[in-house]
């Protein structure tokens, strides 16, 4: 199993004919992602890849039976684009649009939740179930099935330490990037708790960034609800205080976000934290053994 | 971003928020004619800069006659707080203190929401406040679809105050400061204190804005607020091109695609002993133009003696690259070693790629963080 994607995903593509969307659909496709439809008010009728293309999400949904979404619009219309598939009736919507205003994503998350999907980003790189789907621009041929989740707010760094796991011979359940802005959708709590569940995964690597807490809240979820092992790694040990490192949501506020005291609530909850993203591999071994 | 107090106070003032009037200076000769304007006996001189802490620094002073207020204007400008430079002030009039509140809206990343906090211990450090007596800080999470009516005004309202004069008085600050919060897209608007006079009037005695970078292209009004530093217009420069860049004082120059991987890159440098000169993210891709932007950005850096690229090869395959390295290198003049460090798809064949040139390669971040520092 994996959790979020598999087989039976039905993706739908916002912005499929744009150069991002039609660039990933492509890679998608590739991969062995059902691509049911894309959008593109103007376009419907048209297709891309010999994908069909709708003007609207309504018209996608009901002609398509999608379930999942990926947003490849421009930050300007990228909130719309959630409010939009939520409200056609998707339920997982997957935005990898940067640079959206905040206060445009706090509504669009709280509208998708009253609606009764999930949000996973935005600023983010989607995520990949190995072997079954993939909805993202995660770099497909790095990853392997296997039984490792991996939960990260991180991209590139997600990718170092996938492609250091799979030279291990440690293959992936699911891999979702989660995004880097402060407000985003599914974040490691709620990832742990399906991850927890997922039959298929048997060990977790959490990748955390300075700036906010939820790594610590991670923690105390898993001191208490977690059974299987977990490795973590947080970036920005030496960031300065006060300054935005690349991600929105990355920066030291005042004496709170710090790499030291993620460090010292994940170690306290039996997390082992690797000094290098190289180390994950083997920490993970000695605790799944 | 960040703007200063007396800014913050004017779109308070737009927004029906009450505070002093204030006159700004950038000469302290000018301090005499404010103090004369304002016609009270006592003003208060402060110091106009984008960091906290002016009052423990000096930067904060009361007046009672206008050689006075020259004088504390001739010690605050020019004036050092922590790093910053006073090049402005106010003179503004001092009010009688009966009781003071802690006040703001912010973007809270766990509820997912605009979130109001209030402390009736207003005027002190509200983190400190908040590790010391969290049961003095109050938060309530606005719903954006709602945002606060009259009714949770009132109710907000009762949380701090009793009497109904107060409550008449402070409905619409909360409502106005939230109204304000929204239209310009903040991700805080802070007053603390928000005070009551000795004639029972609510006062936004100091103001703290800052905004959401992602919403700037739709705020030009915010925008023409900012006054960066020399290092904010190098970031902001970066920016323009697609880079996220963060001076440093080190030595080790880096360039990595991704923000995640950037820092553990700093992590590494910093963990085997060397200092980073800057945190520059490239972006997904790296093509040779984009390098050859980094690395005249990179060289601009008075202490930098080496440089590490880390790029993790996803969608662009590591031998491509490579390619473009080399492609790019033909067009940088500089001595300085460079150290690449090539990771993911076809890494061996860009490392094959690179071998024989000018650049030091190495297999690992281990390695190549290493190289880097021995190389200073």
């Amino acid at each position: 199993m994996s959790i979020l994607i598999d087989k039976s995903t039905r993706l739908l593509v916002q912005g499929i004919t744009g150069r991002d969307g039609r660039f990933h659909t492509e890679k998608m496709k590739e991969y062995g992602t059902n691509i049911v439809g894309g959008t593109s008010p103007g376009k419907g009728g048209t297709d891309v890849l010999g994908i069909p293309v709708f003007d609207t999400m309504y018209d996608a949904v009901n002609q398509t039976d999608a379930d999942t979404s990926i947003i490849f619009v421009p930050a300007k219309f990228a909130a719309d684009a959630i409010m939009e598939a939520a409200d056609a009736g998707i339920k997982l919507i997957i935005c990898i649009s940067e640079g959206i205003p905040t206060l445009d994503v706090i509504k669009a998350h709280r509208f998708a939740q009253e609606r009764g999907a999930m949000l996973i980003g935005p600023n983010c790189p989607g995520l990949v179930s190995p072997g079954k789907s993939l909805a993202g621009i995660l770099p497909a041929q790095i990853f392997k099935e296997g039984n490792i989740g991996v939960i990260s707010r991180s991209g590139t760094l997600t990718y170092e330490v996938v492609y250091h796991l799979t030279a291990n011979g440690m293959g992936q359940s699911s891999a979702i990037g989660m995004g880097g802005d402060p407000v985003t959708g599914l974040y490691f709590r709620e990832l742990l708790e399906m991850l927890q569940n997922d039959p298929a995964t048997e060990g977790i690597v959490m990748i955390g960034e300075i700036g906010g807490n939820a790594e610590e809240q991670a923690a105390a979820y898993i001191k208490n609800h977690v059974t299987k092992p977990v490795v973590g790694f947080i970036a920005g040990q030496f960031a300065p205080p006060g300054k935005q490192m690349g991600h929105a949501g990355a920066i030291i506020s005042g004496s709170s976000g710090t790499a030291a005291d993620k460090i010292a609530a994940m170690e306290a909850a039996g997390i082992k934290v690797a000094k290098e993203p190289s180390d994950i591999p083997s920490l993970l071994k000695n605790m799944m053994k | 971003m960040k703007i200063h107090e007396y800014q913050a106070k004017e779109l308070f003032s737009t927004y029906g928020i009450p505070i002093q009037r204030q006159i700004l200076c950038t000469v302290a000769e000018d301090a005499a004619i404010a103090y004369n304007m304002l016609g009270k006996e006592e003003v208060v001189v402060k110091a106009q800069v984008l960091t906290g802490g002016r009052g423990k620094a000096g930067g904060i002073k009361l007046a009672k006659s206008d050689d006075e207020a020259v004088s504390h204007a001739y010690n605050i400008l020019g004036m050092k707080i922590k790093d910053y430079t006073v090049n402005k002030i106010i003179i503004t009039e001092a009010v009688n203190i009966t009781a003071e509140f802690y006040i703001s809206f912010v973007i809270d990343r766990n509820s997912k929401s605009v979130i109001l906090i209030m402390s009736a211990e207003g005027g002190m450090d509200i983190e400190e406040v908040a590790a010391k007596t969290p049961e003095k800080i109050h938060r309530f999470s606005i719903d954006p679809f709602i945002g606060i009516p009259d009714y949770l005004a009132r109710k907000f309202a009762f949380v701090l105050f009793d009497k109904i004069e107060y409550i008449n008085q402070f409905v619409p600050i909360l409502q106005n400061l939230y109204r304000l919060f929204i239209n310009t897209d903040a991700s805080l608007t802070e007053i603390n204190p928000l005070v009551i006079t000795d004639r029972e009037k609510l006062i936004a005695v100091d103001a703290k804005m800052t905004f959401d970078d992602n919403a700037l292209y739709r705020q030009p009004d915010i925008l023409d607020l900012f006054e960066p530093t020399t290092e904010e217009r190098i970031e902001a420069d970066a920016k323009d091109k697609g880079f996220s860049y963060v001076h440093l004082d080190g030595e080790i120059g880096c360039m990595v695609n991704g923000a995640g991987l950037a820092m553990a890159t700093m992590d590494m440098i910093k963990l085997y002993g060397g200092n980073p000169a800057n945190f520059l993210d490239i972006g997904g891709s790296s093509n040779p133009q984009k390098v050859i932007e980094a690395m005249s950005l990179l060289l601009k850096h008075p202490n930098l003696k080496v440089v590490l690229i880390n790029i993790f090869g996803g969608i662009t395959r590591c031998d491509d690259v490579a390619v473009g390295l080399l492609k790019a290198f033909e067009e940088i003049k500089t001595d300085i070693p460079v150290i690449v460090r090539l990771t993911g798809t076809n890494e061996e064949e860009g490392r094959a790629l690179l071998k024989g040139s000018r650049f030091k390669v190495a297999e690992t971040m281990g390695d190549a963080v290493r190289l880097a520092v021995d190389s200073q």
